[in-house]
């Protein structure tokens, strides 16, 4: 079996006591642990799949078989009805992402300026931080939804001229508060974790304190804290679905528009695999964000 | 005489109730390099981090150029321009390559065009053997590369006065001698400079003068000779002794 690699060393060498890259055959030995590994791994992936079968089979089977299983699938799966409402779902689903778009990007720009004034000592900024703790310890401990009824209602209630009363509006805003306090505490966690040393070393070759954090601390505080930072933009793809109840027509709206005529669950259903489609995705990719972010911390022994 | 590049008067710095530094003078001519040696903990970092003004002293002054930089209206980010400091851990930005470790103060603090400032520093990893290195990221790299790349970076900036902070502490004794060999060639090519060190026989070859700092105090100063060889304090000659058994000598 002379090989592709056998041909690339210098066969020539013949005098040198050790032949690095030359005509490499496995020993025995090693043919047999190959061997073994091999029928190890296709005894695990059999297992697997078996195990797999019988789990899912025997769900699946359990639900088709009970008493209950026909209304349900009436109730739930009529895929043709489904089919009927899913453009309306989908127009609605349109909100959900731009709402999605406008939220998020107000809430990096409002986030990392709340990160930034809580972690410097200026004191001229020290009325700024007390408020920006105040404000993250706020909306960070009050659910979301009490939050998007206190501003979809009570804003308009104020009646105040100049003040908006659109609901899309209000519920953006709504997003926009409660998430920014969790994505400035994700950043501030992030700036905190780069050693001080990295700015001590950026300050000692003269870099301004705004420039040591624009150039060597936020770019590693951002690559540490962008695994955290995916999760709540999947969480907030879906916490736009609550605007709904302030009446926005988003995909939720909709799909509860349709179901409430037909008194069939289907649109919902329909609903809930359009947000899946997004999210799931959007979450695998931020699994692997997560684990190459890990790799490489690891990958990185000095300081 | 011309005037020194630095002048240390009477300076002292505490931490809370400890005393690190005490009555700390003494002043650096130009082109030439002002050792320190003394045991952990006799506060050689410290009077180095308090002349990059990253630790503010308590009392006494610092001189560069003949101004004072611990006025109380000093530009603490014009005084850093005129300083390059070296730590014992490298401190490189792990996130950046290496050319963009040596051109960012240059470019963002100078104003110096990226151009120029790849250039220069092109020719610098090419006078100390690291031209190879420039794509690299720092974690691609040996300690003792690491390293001189951190020296290149603070030199980028043409500083007046350059401070290293045991800069050998954190390496492979193999990996020691290539990072004192680039101190050396800078001693020869003029550069001012103020060092801690463990390394003796370095100390000698560099050294224009030896301060031997214990606990906060300079005991004893003078030639490398005299301090090295000669030493008349007891706490300089038990310190040499036990570098000397730890083999460092
Ligand atoms: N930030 C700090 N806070 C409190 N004590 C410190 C601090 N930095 C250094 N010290 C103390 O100052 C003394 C001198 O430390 P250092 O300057 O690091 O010594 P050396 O560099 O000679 O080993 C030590 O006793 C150390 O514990
Ligand atoms: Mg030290």
């Amino acid at each position: 079996m002379s090989n592709e690699l056998g041909r690339q060393s210098e066969s020539d060498s013949g005098a040198a006591p050790y032949n690095f890259g030359g005509e490499w055959k496995p020993s025995q030995l090693e043919i047999d642990r190959r061997a073994a590994r091999k029928a190890r791994n296709r005894r695990n992936a059999a297992i697997a799949i078996l195990s797999s079968i019988v789990v899912i089979g025997g769900l699946a089977l359990v639900a088709v078989t009970s008493p209950g299983w026909k209304s349900l699938s009436d109730t739930f799966f009529a895929w043709a009805y489904g089919v009927e409402v899913l453009p309306k779902i989908i127009l609605g689903f349109g909100t959900n992402v731009s709402l999605t778009l406008i939220a998020s990007t107000c809430v990096g720009i409002f986030g990392l300026s709340i990160a930034l004034i809580r972690t410097s000592r200026s004191p001229a900024l020290a009325p700024f931080r007390i408020l920006a703790t105040v404000y993250v310890d706020v909306f960070r401990g009050i659910p979301m939804l009490l939050v998007l009824l206190l501003v979809g209602f009570g804003i308009p209630a104020l009646r105040i001229k100049g003040l908006t009363n659109n609901v899309l509006i209000l519920g953006t805003l709504a997003v926009v508060i409660t998430y920014t306090a969790y994505v400035a505490e994700v950043i501030r966690s992030g700036i905190l974790t780069i050693h001080p040393s990295q700015r001590a070393a950026a300050r000692s070759l003269g870099l301004s304190h705004f420039q040591s954090l624009r150039y060597v601390v936020l770019p590693q505080a951002f690559r540490r804290v962008t695994p955290p930072l995916l999760n709540d933009l999947v969480a907030l793809i879906k916490d736009t679905g609550l605007v709904s109840i302030l009446g926005v027509t988003d995909a939720v709206r909709a799909a509860q528009i349709a179901s409430s005529r037909s008194f069939n669950y289907t649109p919902y259903v329909m609903a809930a695999i359009i947000f899946l489609l997004v999210t799931i995705p959007l979450t695998r990719f931020t699994d692997r964000t997560l684990r190459r972010s890990i790799e490489r911390q690891n990958a990185t022994g000095v300081a | 005489m011309t005037q020194p590049v630095l002048k240390v008067n009477q300076v002292r710095k505490s931490y809370g109730s400890e005393v690190v530094l005490e009555d700390i003078s003494f002043s650096v001519p130009v082109h030439t390099a002002t050792v320190f040696i003394g045991s952990s903990g006799s506060g050689k970092s410290t009077l180095l981090r308090c002349i990059n003004l990253l630790d503010q002293i308590d009392d006494g002054s610092i001189e560069l150029d003949g101004e004072d930089i611990t006025a109380v209206d000093a530009d603490v980010d014009k005084v850093r321009r005129k300083l390059g400091i070296v730590f014992q851990s490298f401190n490189l930005f792990p996130h950046m390559r290496v050319i963009d470790n040596i051109t960012l103060a240059p470019m963002k603090v100078q104003g110096i065009s990226k151009e120029d400032a790849r250039e220069n520093a092109n020719k610098l990893l090419d006078r100390f053997g690291l031209h190879d290195k420039a794509e690299d990221y720092p974690d691609r790299l040996s300690g003792g590369q690491q390293q001189r790349v951190a020296i290149i970076r603070s030199i980028a900036v043409a500083p007046r006065l350059l401070l290293l902070d045991e800069i050998t502490s954190a390496l492979d004794p193999v990996l020691v001698n290539e990072v004192l060999s680039t101190v050396r060639d800078l001693k020869i090519e003029g550069m001012t400079m103020v060092l801690a060190t463990h390394e003796m026989g370095f100390a000698k070859q560099v050294a224009d003068e030896v301060c031997f700092l214990h606990r906060g105090k300079i005991l004893e100063w003078g030639t490398p000779t005299q301090i090295l060889e000669a030493p008349q304090q007891p706490e300089t000659k038990e310190f040499l002794k036990r570098v000397h058994e730890a083999g460092r000598l």
